[in-house]
């Protein structure tokens, strides 16, 4: 027997999932940009689709980065992905085998143990088979109770909160938890009347079925497995497991170079829809952390993006900190959708800053310091900047001490690109007029901006690497004094500009370095709640996540909180508490060894409260 | 049998409660955690709304202290106990059974510092309004840090009050006036001086407030409607101040030789202790939270806790001292029930 009515939902979903897929596929290849195109073409016969190969078997079937984050949560992943893979593999062989290689209909593989009870004419294979066949069966069962733990219980697994579905996703889930218990319940009763199960079949048949099993009940099974097929293939496409082919056809056109653009385009459909809403994005979001729910993570925004249009608060709450697309197990470049999706309105026009203008500079220094209009908020971290700059005899201009004009960067963050982009010019023209070969700022939002979008032609540091910088050429020198320092990272700094070791190992010359799981170095720092990429959350939101992030990187060794960001140091300074953040410029001041040449501090102060008390000698630089 | 009363905090608001509630006859204990009585009042020079020396109002106040009433300095309340109907006080140096409290513990003020785009602690001619008071006991008038005289004085009124940014966003109610009474007095020491008032709004509600800002106008202090956005340190250490005329709707730019920031009142951290130890919950700006806010303004939800004075909120000195009579009422009726 090679057919049975059974197979049909089966076999009409698989058709169906095809058709539908193929023509998806072809949709966005044939949206792609023409660049796109010609990139795939040029890419296709290289050792790119070697590559892209590899890592699909690496992230779509191992997922090689979700056990990096979670082992639970990988081997959930792998255990369903790749079990269900080598079954579909193994069980190929199988039937090819047995029928000496004839070409069997899709349906015969997976429905083998129906169609033939006598295994004689696989001979000795035949051991082999079942062996592995089960084996892999066991191995998607133990993935799949694992997800069972993680809906009901995920905290086990150390994930705090799963994604909550829409109705699609649950028909779509439900009918896959089904397929294989199904699958173990048919060839249970296989086992059971035909003797055709190995350990865990026959141990199903024998142990647990053979009292009740009849070849109608066994039937019944059957059908019950291929409609679970069926439903989980049309679903399919329609609801967050879209993911696995997506991904696929994404890991392709990334290793060919295709990337997110300045405006939506074709990949980002298909960046979207690889998403698998795994929710590893939520923990990772300090939006989760507050008690007020939302749906403003990525999981939802995607989901958002893909069916219909993200809410305001979806789009205008995120913090922009980027956290979420460095735990994106698939890399979807999260934040660059973001930006562009908020880019439908302009609320300003270009013409709309007409009226500022670059100012003039008459002192041409070296090196030109930029504080930014942040920096200008926190005029302690202006200050002692340049009096490390002073005491190192730097030759600088401080070029937008009249006050600075925004670099542009929380304008093009909210999309408003036509402003944003006026702005770059002004400040472009300041820069490159003030002559300096080197640029400094000490605000990691300007530094980026000034990096990824000004063309200078000059090179940009922020002022933590700028002082270590200094530091290194033995022009200036620091007293430990064993201060125990806790560093904040700036998101713009550490996933931004992967500016992590630099701000660290200045520190390190000025105190210890006192670390936390949450603050190891890497780019999962936290965010201070302060970014202006958000235009939504209220002053009090903002303030827990900045108390969720100081209890993380916290511990109670600590005296100091070090950050390298003036909107970090004011976000984390408005939480209740009790302890000081400073600038890396103000602790290194404090560290100074005061050069020589130095004249005594003569001024007399008054009684004035300060919380910042710089030894004489420095107070006589500041004072300069 | 005499009940014993524990007042919590020296300040007037303690000072004028214990008076009374001795008058009253009950035995009275104060505890305060400075060296002396007067609390913040004791740190001014004059006093709105008629300029009167400040000290004139804690030396009244002190010589009504009768030998009968208990005073304790330099006792810090650091926890209270509550059994049954009585209370067990416990400070620094001292453990101590009462019937009902007072809390008259005040208020801290509001750090300067944390409002870093102002320069406090940074630039040196950027004071408080604290620090001017302290300057008025000492010289009698501002000066800069390297000892001169200013010429060009701004006030910045609601530094840490009405600001959602620093969480509170109440108003202070006192600094208003406060700043038109010290730029009176700046004016009166230094009278060729040009004194500015960057203010939101101006709250002047009290008896006599409005004249005082009647006669700041026509002593020529100048007041223009508009917040502070940020400050620099420009030549000589004078200070650069943007702000937006919002009246003419013009961005303005101006440099002057001392800024004065009017701190606001804050809640007392050392309040939130003894308000957990009393099952209180602090309201939502974090002060003592009064029982019904027309009819029991004195009141706290726990029976024989009452609470007057500043660490209710900001407050004027009269109004201290009415908390404070209302409050000695109310603690005499609860002891002669109890
Ligand atoms: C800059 C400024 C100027 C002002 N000028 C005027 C003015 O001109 N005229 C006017 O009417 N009002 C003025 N005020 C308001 C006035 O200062 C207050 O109304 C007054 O201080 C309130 O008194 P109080 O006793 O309630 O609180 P406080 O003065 O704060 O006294 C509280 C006392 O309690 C003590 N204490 C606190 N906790 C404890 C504890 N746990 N254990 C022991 N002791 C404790 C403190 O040490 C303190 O002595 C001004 C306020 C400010 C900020
Ligand atoms: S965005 Fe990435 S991390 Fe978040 S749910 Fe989608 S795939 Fe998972
Ligand atoms: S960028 Fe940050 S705030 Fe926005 S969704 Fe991602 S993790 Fe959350
Ligand atoms: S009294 Fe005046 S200065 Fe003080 S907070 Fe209120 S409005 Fe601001």
């Amino acid at each position: 027997m090679r057919y049975h009515p059974f197979v049909l939902p089966f076999s009409f979903g698989l058709a169906f999932l095809l058709i539908y897929t193929s023509i998806i596929w072809i949709r966005w290849i044939n949206r792609l940009s023409e660049n796109d195109k010609q990139l795939l073409r040029k890419n296709l016969f290289s050792f790119n689709t070697l590559a892209a190969i590899r890592e699909v078997f690496m992230e779509s079937l191992m997922h090689r980065k979700i056990f990096r984050k979670n082992v639970f949560l990988g081997f959930m992943h792998m255990s369903l992905a790749f079990g269900w893979f080598m079954l579909i593999l193994i069980g190929n062989l199988e039937s090819r085998t047995y029928t000496a290689g004839r070409i069997n209909p899709p349906y015969f593989p997976i429905f083998f143990k129906f169609f033939r009870h006598d295994l004689a004419p696989l001979k000795k294979l035949e051991a082999y088979f079942g062996f592995w066949m089960d084996f892999f069966l066991l191995i998607v069962l133990l993935g799949l109770s694992l997800a069972f733990i993680k809906r009901a219980h995920s905290k086990v697994l150390g994930i705090k909160r799963t994604t909550k579905h829409i109705i699609i996703d649950k028909i779509a889930l439900t009918s896959l938890w089904f397929i294989f218990p199904l699958r173990l319940l048919a060839e249970g009763f296989s086992a059971a009347l035909y003797k055709t199960g190995n350990f865990l079949t026959s141990f199903m048949g024998d142990e647990i079925l053979s009292g009740i099993a009849s070849p109608t009940l066994y039937l019944q099974a059957w059908w019950a497995y291929s409609i679970a097929l069926g439903i989980f293939f049309i679903t399919l496409p329609f609801s967050r497991y879209m993911h696995i082919p997506t991904e696929i056809l994404l890991i392709f056109l990334r290793r060919y170079g295709v990337k997110e653009k300045e405006q939506h385009s074709s990949f980002t459909k298909i960046e979207i829809n690889a998403c698998s809403r795994c929710g590893i994005c939520i923990d990772a979001c300090p939006i989760t952390a507050l008690p007020e729910s939302s749906e403003t993570q990525s999981a939802y925004f995607l989901r958002e993006m893909r069916y219909d249009k993200p809410t305001n608060n979806q789009n205008e709450s995120c913090l922009l900190c980027m956290r979420c697309e460095e735990a994106c197990p698939v890399g979807i470049e999260i934040t660059r959708i973001r930006e562009n999706e908020r880019k439908e309105y302009q609320l300003f026009a270009s013409e709309s800053y007409n009226y500022l203008t670059s100012p003039k500079n008459a002192a041409k220094g070296k090196v030109a310091f930029f504080a930014g209009c942040m920096g200008h908020l926190t005029p302690g971290v202006i200050k002692a900047t340049l009096a490390l700059f002073k005491a190192a005899n730097v030759n600088y201009t401080f070029i937008d001490e009249e006050g600075s004009i925004c670099c542009g960067r929380p304008l093009m963050q909210n999309g408003q690109t036509d402003a944003g982009i006026s702005l770059r010019q002004i400040n472009k023209d300041l820069i490159l007029n003030s002559g300096a070969e080197i640029l400094v700022s000490s605000c990691p939002i300007c530094t980026r901006e000034f990096i990824e979008h000004y063309v200078l032609g000059i090179p940009v540091f922020h002022h933590s690497q700028y002082i270590l910088e200094l530091a290194m050429s033995k022009k200036l020198s620091f007293r430990n004094n064993s201060t125990k320092i806790v560093y904040h990272d700036p998101c713009e700094l550490s996933r931004g500009l992967n500016i992590i070791e630099e701000p660290r190992q200045l520190l390190r010359l000025a105190g210890e370095l006192i670390h936390s799981p949450e603050n190891s170095g890497k780019q999962q720092s936290l965010c201070c709640g302060g970014s202006l990429g958000n235009t939504n959350l209220s002053a009090n939101q903002r303030k827990s996540i900045a108390e969720n992030t100081l209890s993380g990187i916290l511990s109670d060794k600590a005296d100091i909180v070090a950050t390298a960001c003036p909107l970090c140091k004011k976000s984390l300074a408005c939480s209740n508490k009790n302890i000081e953040i400073l600038d890396i410029a103000q602790i290194m001041l404090e560290a100074l060894i005061a050069p020589k040449f130095i004249p005594e501090n003569t001024v007399e102060s008054t009684k004035m409260e300060s919380n910042l008390t710089y030894s004489p000698e420095i107070n006589s630089i500041i004072s300069e | 049998m005499r009940k014993t009363v524990a007042i919590i905090g020296g300040g007037i608001t303690g000072m004028e409660a214990a008076i009374q509630i001795n008058k009253l006859g009950h035995t009275v204990h104060v505890f305060e955690k400075d060296e002396k009585l007067g609390g913040h009042v004791a740190q001014w020079d004059h006093v709105f709304p008629n300029q009167r020396k400040a000290r004139e109002i804690i030396n009244e106040l002190t010589c009504q202290i009768s030998e009968e009433i208990n005073i304790h300095l330099s006792s810090f309340v650091e926890k209270i106990s509550q059994i049954d109907d009585s209370f067990v006080i416990k400070s620094d140096n001292n453990e101590l059974k009462a019937d009902a409290i007072v809390l008259a513990s005040g208020f801290e003020l509001f750090s300067a510092s944390k409002k870093e785009e102002y320069g406090y602690g940074i630039f040196e001619n950027v004071i408080t309004s604290v620090d001017l008071e302290r300057m008025f006991v000492e010289k009698g008038h501002p000066f800069m840090r390297n000892g001169e005289i200013p010429q060009r004085i701004a006030f910045i009124h609601c530094v840490g009050s009405r600001d959602e940014k620093v969480k509170r966003t109440y108003c202070s109610k006192v600094c208003c006036i406060t700043a038109v009474k010290q730029a009176i007095e700046v004016k009166e020491s230094i009278p060729e001086a040009s004194v500015y008032n960057l203010y939101m709004d101006l709250r002047m509600f009290g008896p006599g407030y409005e004249d005082m800002y009647q006669k700041a106008q026509q002593k020529g202090i100048t007041f223009i409607r508009g917040r502070l956005s940020e400050a620099s340190e420009v030549e000589n250490n004078r200070i650069l101040i943007k702000t937006e005329d919002t009246l003419s709707s013009r961005p303005i730019k101006m440099t002057v030789d001392l800024i004065v920031l009017m701190i606001g009142i804050s809640p007392s951290l050392a309040n939130n202790q003894i308000l957990s130890d009393l099952k209180l919950e602090p309201n939502k700006d974090g002060f003592a939270e009064i029982a019904d806010d027309h009819l029991s303004p004195t009141h706290s939800k726990v029976k024989g806790v009452f609470i007057a004075g500043a660490c209710t909120g900001p407050c004027s000195i009269t109004d201290a001292i009415n908390a404070s009579r209302s409050a000695s009422v109310e603690v005499h009726h609860y002891l002669n029930q109890v």
